[in-house]
């Protein structure tokens, strides 16, 4: 065991796993992270707690990761490299540990401008894949990046990425998941998937790199929740594919009907992916609607959820 | 060449409310190749400059010269009379002009009429882009002569990041994503195996967060 989270465990014993997402809130109310935490209790094996994400200030990764650890349910702490440099992560890590996170998800960060500070300063004083090395060094190495003193106690972190099967140079993204992999990596949740045939073309050259059996991949999903959200996401959001056909088909449902046709859809795909060689898991992404969660994820035959000790 | 921008004329118009005297200064260098600060827009920042007076009643008088370049003494000291009869200066150079006229004449004050932006060249007529950030530790070899520093707006080492979007940036579609640029260029020259190179963390000592940087040259110094 690397880290000996429940995520690592799950995947060690040959589970399948899922995991779900928790956005912390606009404000200091620890309530609200515990009401998403219990809403997500049994129903995922650990939960991702975004970290700033698009740029607005919320609560921040680690406070609302460890509401949650008390709460019962095994957070995956995000961390951005926009927002602090590496003596701030390190120390950063140093805390989270100390406050027994286990999982880390390493990403570059959605651009500030994004947010509702465009105006502040970024940092990326070292990347996403950067910060992937950096765990691993402090983690196996007992070393500080820049330092060869050995570090007190341990930091025992299982570390993840994201990876975008969709984002174009496609014929590339296999690759740059390999680099993750030699930086790392030891479990990747991918962007929502939409597009099979994409998804499957993009897992068959990772197969044949072997990088399934270096790192857990997990398919991301996201449920649709309207014919709207679906066009929106579908022209406006970078970096997602959404066939015609499941835009049709969320057209079509009635109005009142739609989030049970997203639903239907989303555990469809949960049932084709599982069959996907390489697939290990399940990322589920449902922010705000977290109270919909544990029903899909019971709809998809993915309960009831291992408990390993 | 350094890129600059000239500052609203209501900026300057507040900077110069105390003053009578005025001394507009250009730069015959890069902020003339990049139309911001040359003899002709130093020409047309004292005709606005004029009609400003002449409507709101400043009672200014404005002189206007523009030297070779503001960063080097030698063309600068030749001001002098010029600086003598004036209440204030106004440069139209870059950062390194305004503050180097400053050095030289430290009775003065002078004023800056642009805001200096980036490195740069001229892509096409009216437009300028950034090329470097002046980092201290060039990784151009790494990156097939496309700097990941200046052009990416998250300066990712190890790129492109998931919002690369149809070789556009995730943070604007006029923005190209650089590492969309360097990976294509690594296609092009056959050389796809160097994205597969992970870039280590690098020093920030060589660039400005080192502290301001000097360079010596022992071997010149007289
Ligand atoms: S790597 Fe640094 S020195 Fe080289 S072009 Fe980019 S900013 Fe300039
Ligand atoms: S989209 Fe490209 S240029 Fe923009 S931040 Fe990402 S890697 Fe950098």
């Amino acid at each position: 065991m690397k880290a000996g989270s429940n995520l690592e465990k799950v995947f060690a014993s040959g589970g399948f796993a899922v995991t779900g997402e928790l956005g912390p809130p606009k404000g200091n109310d620890g309530e609200v992270v515990k009401k998403k935490a219990a809403m997500l209790k049994g129903f995922v094996d650990a939960v991702n707690i975004t970290d700033n994400q698009t740029a607005v200030v919320r609560m921040s990764s680690i406070a609302a990761a460890t509401i949650a650890l008390q709460a019962g349910i095994e957070p995956i702490m995000q961390m951005v490299c926009r927002d602090r440099n590496r003596i701030a992560m390190q120390s950063d890590l140093l805390g989270a540990t100390a406050f027994g996170l286990k999982n880390i998800l390493c990403l570059s960060g959605d651009h500030q401008s994004f947010g509702n500070q465009p105006g502040a300063k970024n940092v990326y004083d070292i990347d996403s894949m950067q910060l992937i090395s950096t765990v691993k060094r402090m983690r196996d190495e007992k070393k500080l990046l820049n330092s060869d003193d050995v570090l007190e106690g341990e930091v025992k972190m299982f570390i993840g990425a994201a990876e975008n099967p969709f984002a174009e140079p496609f014929e590339y993204r296999a690759y740059r998941l390999k680099k993750k992999v030699e930086a790392g990596v030891d479990f990747i949740q991918t962007q929502c998937i939409y597009d099979m045939k994409i998804f499957r073309e993009w897992m068959k050259v990772v197969c044949d790199l072997g990088l399934n059996e270096k790192c857990y991949i997990m398919a991301g999903v996201t449920p649709l929740k309207s014919a709207g959200m679906t066009k929106y996401m579908a022209s406006k959001v970078p970096g997602i594919i959404i066939p015609q056909e499941i835009i049709d088909r969320m057209s079509a449902a009635p109005k009142d009907k739609a989030a049970e046709e997203g639903i239907k859809i989303c555990c469809e795909q949960i049932q084709e992916l599982r069959e996907i060689k390489g697939v290990a898991g399940i990322h589920l992404m449902a922010i705000e609607w977290e109270h919909r969660s544990g029903e899909i994820i019971e709809k998809a035959g993915l309960l009831p959820r291992p408990k390993i000790d | 060449m350094i890129i600059a921008d000239r500052k609203p004329i209501d900026d300057i118009k507040n900077m110069l409310s105390p003053y009578k005297k005025i001394l507009l200064v250009g730069c015959g260098t890069c902020v003339s190749v990049c139309m911001t600060g040359g003899e002709k827009e130093v020409g047309i920042l004292a005709s606005e400059l004029r009609i400003i007076s002449e409507l709101e009643k400043k009672g200014w008088e404005i002189s206007e010269d523009t030297i070779q370049r503001q960063c080097d003494r030698e063309y600068i000291e030749p001001l002098s009379e010029k600086f003598e009869a004036a209440d204030i200066i106004m440069s139209l150079a870059c950062g390194v002009g305004i503050q180097y006229m400053a050095e030289v004449f430290p009775r003065h004050m002078v004023l800056p009429a642009i805001n200096t932006t980036f490195y740069g060249t001229t892509v096409s007529e009216g437009e300028w882009q950034e090329r470097c950030a002046g980092c201290g530790d060039c990784v151009l070899h790494l990156t097939m002569g496309i700097c990941p520093v200046a052009r990416c707006s998250k300066g990712l080492y190890n790129g492109p990041c998931g919002g690369t979007d149809k070789g556009k940036c995730e943070i604007s579609s006029d923005l190209d994503c650089a590492w969309y640029m360097i990976y294509n260029r690594m296609k092009d020259l056959g050389k796809l195996d160097m994205i597969g190179t992970f870039i280590p963390p690098r020093s920030w000592k060589a660039s400005l967060n080192g502290g301001p940087r000097k360079r010596v040259r022992e071997d010149l110094k007289k």
